[in-house]
């Protein structure tokens, strides 16, 4: 296949950055994008030039880390697949694949195609978790969790924090991030205890990393690699409003 | 380099109470004053960090990803093993130790295997407690599956994401210590070096990855939870930036490397497709139960599977393992596959796979019973492959997966650096030469809530450290000594990638020390690696620009190592003249093809210590066991 990669280049957070069109051949549709870009980096060391900087890391869609806009859609072609599962098989010989970084305004750019999105970090740390010591657990029987909740709330907890929802959103809304971590947390018996100030915290963050808000255009959902479902926004927002007055 | 296990007295079930009635423990106010580094925020970096954190210690983290949730813990699948007996099904802290040291072909310590089973029922109580959503039953019961190597079904999972739920639970209680400022995290930091005073370890060199930055960090104890290195195989399950670099520098640093040479093959991975992949996909173990494994009876039969009859198909481990069938372990599993590979028989384009088909689990359960168990994995086969596992058997083969070799540990899970400490999978401990399913998950936690707390926390009360600071001149000199190799990389200005280096490090591994391994391969594979670590320094090509993002300077530093640890393996795999577990000898195997242990020579865990000129020296910690026979291996 033949296969020109137009590329979002960028020194680093503070340069002003530009596209970049790189023309390959002789590529094979079974290879993935990132093996592509891997092969197109060698041949830039070789000429002196930068190699193009990605995220990646499990290349098998779990560990959240890779997350590129490819030809206008969050982690590209495809439903629900995160960048690093694409094909080249997904395009036609000839065509123009244009990769640009998420883009929010809570996702700086480092270099290149890779941001930061260490604000996803900090969401979690305002209350994501359930305060238990190591050591202070009952029997894993003592409390009985039916299958319907823990099938919802793994569902939500499936969410791997690649920000493909932030990227999507017009409004660079995480509602669906923060929604899935408190929805997960309040679908369990665990999570009750904290159940009333968890998502005031949660949200309080989300608003303080300058995310937009939601306005419920599912974007997020359709985008997420997970199939994480907008009903978590709505549990968020039930969960907020029962705590909030 | 002395080697102490330090086991404690008295019989096997009593040793890990005694020792946690024994242990030194620390005042709660004092507790403050001590200082813990953890590098690595997997399952047994975060599991120590928080754990750590909540007793009152101060912990300085460090990860080279940009969120300790990225940590290759996350790739997991399958499950996580507890000798719960919640299914009534005869199970016990007794039978697990029993399988796990038969499983690793009884060359792990006995006392280190059994603390790991009697351990693991806390581990699921308190992942539940974390709002781990493992699978249940319709009464509202957790539920359990089975995996290779055993005959009761004690496995808990998460759907096909156990390691991503776990690590989850981790992350959040590492985050929850951060926002109570009792850890400082520190993420895009890689450990580059180890730093020893008066023979203790005092701190960690590490290069900020986004800024090219060499910072220095000291403390009272250093624990390295750092993973596995099986990415050395170049095609392996493992995550792109996995890598030896924290384990090898430390073993420079005095820190004996066990059993280096002992890798496992999971034998279903996705197959090699073509030479531009980078790396193999893991399809959990769990789909053997359901799913059987099969290739044609004639070589060279080119028929699409649905038209090979019953009869034109070997089952091959049902025939050769009865009584384990397609859940043999995975070392007996993959070099099956291999034989048959080998033999002509292997499916696929490039005729390097078997089958692995769950035709007769869909007529026996029904389309959405299979999805329901295996729905994501089935689905990830299609995302990589196009093709629909529904419709057709998917296609597998072995590829290196799990380190079962690291840095050589005591009980108390501390190196040969005292105050040097290895969680989880950078240690050599609990798995002996091969790992059974569902173990790892269980090792990474146990050694990281449970162990580490307990035995850091005696160390640190018993030890005398001297009170210094980042500023000591240790540290500028490892500092030193870090920034002229790095220049040293960049100034070489050859025609080479990093990645050019790795695979062909990979394949040799893979071609001479891998599935089997023989004397000439292994010579031959020394050879070729001396000249190709000459090459790396002759001909190595980077990008010059070291205070910014460089992922090919960091891909180089790990590449450096690769070709250290490489020679070191091939040393270890030459110098075991048996066969057990993963480490298969072509000359000692038994009339059956089966691994052919030598105990009466070879009961002894290799460990390597590191000399700045000349050859390694080996060292042996002889294996005793109290508790069990040991015997022929057999599944049959």
């Amino acid at each position: 296949m033949k296969i020109t990669f137009n590329v979002w280049r960028q020194y680093d957070s503070k340069s002003k950055g530009q596209f970049k069109k790189y023309k390959m051949d002789d590529l094979s549709p079974d290879m993935s994008l990132f093996e592509a870009l891997d092969l197109l980096n060698d041949q830039l060391v070789q000429q002196g030039v930068d190699p193009i900087e990605f995220d990646h890391d499990c290349r098998e869609g779990i560990c959240g880390q890779c997350g590129l806009w490819i030809n206008g859609e969050a982690h590209g072609p495809g439903s629900h697949n995160t960048s690093c599962q694409v094909y080249l098989r997904s395009f036609k010989d000839g065509d123009v694949i244009t990769i640009e970084p998420f883009r929010a305004k809570s996702f700086p750019i480092k270099k290149d195609l890779k941001v930061d999105r260490s604000a996803l970090d900090r969401i979690i740390l305002s209350g994501g978790y359930i305060s238990v010591n190591t050591g202070q657990a009952p029997d894993a029987h003592a409390i009985t969790v039916s299958p319907e909740q823990a099938e919802q709330a793994l569902d939500a907890a499936s969410c791997i924090g690649c920000g493909a929802c932030v990227a999507t959103c017009k409004n660079a809304s995480a509602a669906l991030f923060t929604g899935a971590k408190i929805s997960h947390l309040a679908h369990l018996p665990q999570g009750q205890m904290e159940g009333k100030t968890r998502p005031g915290k949660m949200v309080a963050a989300m608003d303080a990393e300058g995310f937009g808000a939601c306005s419920f255009t599912e974007a997020c959902a359709a985008a997420c690699p997970q199939e994480i479902s907008i009903i978590n926004i709505i549990k968020m927002n039930e969960q907020y409003l029962k705590n909030a007055f | 380099m002395k080697l102490d296990p330090r086991i404690p007295e008295g019989p096997l079930t009593v040793k890990w109470s005694k020792f946690r009635s024994q242990c030194k423990v620390i005042n709660p106010t004092v507790r403050r004053k001590h200082k813990v580094i953890v590098v690595g925020t997997g399952l047994a970096g975060s599991a120590v960090s928080a754990s750590l954190a909540e007793l009152g210690f101060q912990v300085e983290v460090f990860t080279y990803h940009d969120s300790p949730r990225r940590a290759h813990s996350v790739a997991a699948q399958g499950g996580v093993n507890a000798a719960k007996n919640y299914k009534n099904d005869s199970d016990t802290v007794w039978r697990m130790f029993y399988d796990t040291i038969k499983g690793g072909d009884f060359r792990a310590r006995e006392a280190n295997v059994y603390r790991l089973a009697e351990c693991s029922a806390a581990l699921i109580d308190h992942a539940v407690a974390q709002g781990v959503p493992f699978a249940r039953e319709y009464g509202g019961y957790l539920g359990n599956r089975s995996f290779g190597g055993v005959q009761v079904s004690r496995t808990f999972y998460a759907r096909g994401e156990t390691g991503h739920q776990l690590m989850q639970g981790a992350y959040q209680q590492l985050m929850r210590q951060v926002s109570l400022g009792n850890i400082e995290l520190h993420t895009r930091h890689e450990m580059l070096d180890l730093v020893v005073a008066d023979g203790q370890a005092r701190g960690v060199i590490c290069r900020n990855l986004d800024t090219g930055e060499i910072t220095s960090h000291a403390a009272h104890a250093v624990v390295l939870a750092t993973g596995g290195y099986g990415k050395i195989y170049y095609y392996s399950t493992l995550a792109m930036q996995c890598n030896a670099t924290a384990i090898w520098r430390a073993h420079k640093c005095g820190a004996g490397f066990a059993a280096p040479s002992w890798t496992q093959f999971h034998p279903t991975s996705l197959p090699l497709l073509g030479d531009f992949q980078s790396k193999m996909t893991l399809m959990s173990e769990s789909l053997r139960n359901d799913g059987r494994i099969w290739v044609p009876i004639q070589a060279g039969d080119d028929r699409p599977a649905d038209q090979i009859p019953e009869a034109e198909r070997d089952y091959y481990l049902e025939r050769q393992y009865p009584s384990f069938g397609n859940l043999a372990p995975r070392d007996l599993s993959s070099r099956a596959a291999k034989r048959q590979v080998d033999q002509g028989k292997g499916v696929g384009p490039m005729k390097n796979a078997v089958y692995l088909d769950f035709k007769d689990a869909i007529t026996r359960f029904g389309k959405d019973e299979i999805k329901k168990r295996y729905g994501n994995l089935f689905s990830m086969y299609e995302k990589i492959t196009g093709r629909n596992a529904y419709e057709e058997p998917m296609m597998i083969a072995p590829s290196a997966h799990f380190s079962m070799g690291g840095l050589w540990v005591d009980y108390q899970l501390m190196t040969t650096v005292p105050g040097l400490f290895a969680l989880g999978e950078a240690n050599f401990s609990d798995h002996g030469a091969n790992r059974l399913g569902a173990n790892s998950l269980l090792q990474a936690c146990v050694d990281g809530y449970f162990i580490g707390p307990t035995t850091i926390m005696d160390y640190l009360a018993g030890a005398k450290v001297e009170e210094i600071d980042a500023e000591h001149e240790l540290f500028s000199s490892s500092k030193k000594h870090i920034e002229a190799h790095i220049n040293k990389l960049i100034n070489i200005k050859g025609t080479t990638s990093p990645n050019t280096f790795h695979k062909e490090i990979g394949k040799l591994l893979y071609n001479q020390c891998g599935l089997s391994r023989n004397k000439k391969d292994l010579e031959d594979a020394l050879e070729q690696l001396k000249s190709l670590e000459k090459r790396f320094y002759e001909d190595l090509l980077l990008p010059a620009d070291h205070h910014n993002l460089n992922s090919e300077l960091e891909k180089a530093g790990r590449v450096s190592d690769y070709l250290e640890l490489a020679q070191l393996i091939v040393m270890d795999a030459l110098t075991r003249h048996e066969s057990c577990g993963a480490h298969f000898r072509e000359e000692y195997q038994t009339d059956e093809g089966e691994a052919k242990r030598d105990d009466e020579n070879f009961c002894f865990i290799s460990v390597w210590e590191h000399q700045s000129s000349g050859q390694p020296e080996l060292h042996k910690e002889h294996l005793s066991f109290e508790e069990v026979q040991l015997t022929q291996r057999s599944y049959k």
